[in-house]
């Protein structure tokens, strides 16, 4: 092209392409505060509750009906705090995506990695392996010290489905925080992508869960379908799916969102 | 080298750029220049890749950009100077796009000392200035040490030592036989730094020719002829005497004659035969930013109207007495100021009135450009200490009474300061 230009520019191979935008996505996502902010709020606030509850829980134990108390899950119980944790986690996930959006960085950074699924799906391996980290932090630290909490009624790690239960808890978390990530491919709004995310699991996916006329289809939401992978010991109302299968539905979810966001993002403008 | 073949971009029914083909060769700076809104970022965005084109195509180097090999080695962008997150240093923001390509972390360090944000590395680019997100958006496109460089509007927000070492930058990287196209509103600027142009409006080309060519077509000189004024009919006869002579006379709004094809001298001779007397015969040149403007003014989206004002001043509460001005902070020169004996009485009456010998613009330049009571000879600038206003008082609208006789407000700053500085008489 140029007389100046010394050679053909150097060919990538596909692979050290994908290992520089992990490399790029680390040092983007380790340089913003947003990032420790949200995550340690997850952290304390899934610890806390379930710290809290289980406390609650040793305290009412001899008040309590005998069917609850036969049934008592001590593991679901010291997850009480991912209902609120997993808020932050969404956070999270949907500022990891959209600030790219608000600030105007997609730009500069789709004119350095051109080939947008690369873009994308390196910077959600990076987030989601670190949310999955922090995840399983989270789950195994609320499952211990929820247990010291409940005191004579706890499980051990070794008692038949919890471990399962813990490692799933991790496994929640994380799934939760992609499928935010993949929403917010798709809205690029931060403020559109929490009001439509937040109430929804906060409010409206345990709603619909627990009226009668819209349990059935409530049973396939994604939180509804992947916490089953949290309880150690099965309930009663026999959802059609186990605990593993519950966590595939939900992986289903977060698939169809990482779908979505990487057609829109592939064909739209980026702005 | 960059090649745009029927580029076409339509946003709904919005028509951004229409029908668009140019080549941006290496070994130059090219210009693209056009009024706000005209489409310039919306063809650099298509030719990052960034936006698809509705029609047409453009390439770098022959490919699409989206399917350049190792795109960010051989492109370098600026787009938007504030596209970073402010939560993030200078540094990491450059290490993050560094990685993307390969490019070791020394080359950040290296990029950062050209750029001069070398000492606020480490600072959170929330606190910089737009001068220095300028220059961290230039030091990102200068990373990869690229052969094709795109800059959006470099000089936005730059200090004058800033843009004379942007453009020194633009034309160095153009010297060592890279491909350089910046956009710009400012004529003026590219006509310091570019070689070619490309000139588009309303998203269609309206030139693409060297600099050197849109000089020599635009900047025709013409010379100034003025007639006694008390005697019209001098004029016709002048006039008469020069068309005969082979010159273009266009008679201008202040009763002066712009007079193409005649050298001065010739002009001079001509009159002598006639018995014209002369008050005034200068030469000119047209600037750069009229012909610009001229070009353009077709095609300008985004016009001012005149402010009406109409019922927005709200009526002082009763007893309240309006603000009192400060000298020389822009309220215009030609008031006298308030007496500290008079108190309550802000406004004194021009001195003298419009047309005295001080009019309004016969002091406010000259305190402008000179030291403090300089000009001597101006009555009002003598009489009046505080009469120097600082200079952004000469652009500065009069915020409460319209000066009398005001010229229109200038369109390039430097084209009419030859009529401004000069009292109304002298003229």
């Amino acid at each position: 092209m140029t007389s100046v230009r010394t050679g053909r520019p150097r060919q990538t191979s596909p692979t050290a392409g994908v290992a520089q935008v992990l490399r790029s996505e680390w040092t983007k996502i380790r340089s913003v505060s947003s990032t420790g902010w949200t995550l340690s709020v997850a952290v304390v606030v899934t610890i806390g509750i379930g710290m809290l509850i289980s406390a609650l829980t040793r305290n009412e134990y001899d008040t309590m009906p005998v069917r609850e108390r036969l049934t008592l899950d001590p593991t679901f119980v010291s997850f009480a705090g991912m209902t609120l944790g997993q808020l932050a986690m969404i956070v999270f996930g949907v500022l990891v995506v959209t600030n790219e959006y608000s600030t105007g960085m997609i730009r500069v950074s789709l004119a350095a990695v051109p080939r947008r699924g690369a873009f994308l799906f390196g910077k959600i391996a990076v987030a989601g392996a670190l949310a999955l980290v922090v995840g399983m932090i989270t789950s195994f630290a609320t499952f211990f010290l929820g247990q010291a909490m409940l005191g004579p009624y706890r499980a051990g790690l070794g008692d038949p489905g919890v471990l399962r239960a813990v490692v799933g808890g991790g496994l929640y978390l994380t799934l939760i925080a992609v499928f935010s990530m993949g929403v917010a491919a798709m809205l690029r709004s931060p403020l559109l992508s929490l009001g439509i995310l937040m109430p929804f699991f906060f409010l409206i996916s345990n709603i619909l869960a627990a009226v009668d006329s819209t349990k059935k289809a409530g049973r396939f939401l994604p939180d509804q379908a992947g916490s089953r992978i949290m309880q150690a010991v099965p309930r009663a109302d026999e959802a059609p799916y186990g605990p593993w299968g519950g966590l595939g539905i939900m992986a289903l979810w977060v698939i169809a969102a990482l779908a979505g966001g990487y057609a829109l993002l592939r064909r739209r403008d980026a702005q | 080298m960059i090649e745009a073949v029927g580029l076409t971009k339509r946003y709904g029914d919005k028509t951004a750029v229409y029908n668009l083909s140019f080549q941006v060769r290496p070994g130059a700076v090219t210009g693209f220049l056009g009024p706000n809104g005209s489409g310039k970022s919306t063809t650099m965005r298509m030719i990052l890749g960034l936006d698809n084109p509705t029609s047409g195509q453009v390439t770098i180097g022959g490919h699409p950009y989206r399917r350049l090999p190792n795109a960010p080695r051989q492109v370098g962008a600026l787009l938007d100077a504030k596209a970073v997150h402010g939560g993030r240093s200078a540094r990491n923001h450059l290490l993050s796009l560094a990685q993307l390509s390969g490019i070791p972390a020394r080359r950040v360090d290296e990029v950062l000392g050209v750029v001069g944000l070398q000492d606020v590395a480490k600072k959170r680019s929330k606190g910089f200035s737009l001068g220095m997100g300028q220059r961290l958006g230039i030091a990102a496109a200068l990373l990869g040490d690229p052969q094709v460089l795109l800059f959006d509007e470099p000089v936005n927000g730059l200090d004058p030592e800033g843009i004379l070492w942007v453009r020194n930058l633009m034309k160095a990287l153009a010297a060592e036989g890279r491909t350089v196209f910046v956009s710009s509103h400012l004529m003026s600027e590219m006509a310091l730094t570019a070689d070619h142009l490309i000139v588009i409006g309303r998203g269609q080309l309206l030139a693409d020719m060297s600099v050197r060519d849109f000089i020599s077509a635009n900047s025709a000189d013409f010379a100034r002829v003025r007639t006694p004024d008390t005697e019209p009919q001098l004029r016709e006869k002048l006039g008469a005497a020069l068309t005969e002579a082979g010159g273009h006379v266009l008679p201008e709004q202040d009763g002066a004659l712009r007079v193409t094809g005649l050298p001065l001298p010739r002009i001079s001779d001509l009159a002598h035969e006639a018995g014209v007397r002369l008050w005034e015969l200068s030469p000119h040149q047209a600037s750069l930013e009229e012909a610009y403007m001229r070009m353009t003014q077709g095609a300008v989206d985004y016009r001012s109207t005149t402010d009406q004002k109409a019922g927005l001043q709200q009526p002082l509460p009763p007893g309240a007495e309006p603000p009192m001005p400060v000298p020389g902070q822009g309220q215009p020169g030609w008031y006298a100021p308030p007496s500290p004996q008079q108190g309550g009485q802000p406004f004194v009456m021009p001195a003298g009135g419009p047309g005295a010998p001080a009019g309004p613009y016969g002091g406010a330049p000259a305190g402008a450009y000179g030291a403090p009571g300089a000009p001597a000879g101006h009555g009002a600038a003598v009489a009046n200490p505080y009469a120097q206003p600082a200079p952004q008082a000469v652009q500065a609208p009069a915020p409460a009474t319209p000066a009398p006789a005001a010229p229109a407000a200038p369109p390039a700053p430097a084209a009419p300061a030859a009529d401004t500085t000069q009292p109304e008489d002298a003229r």
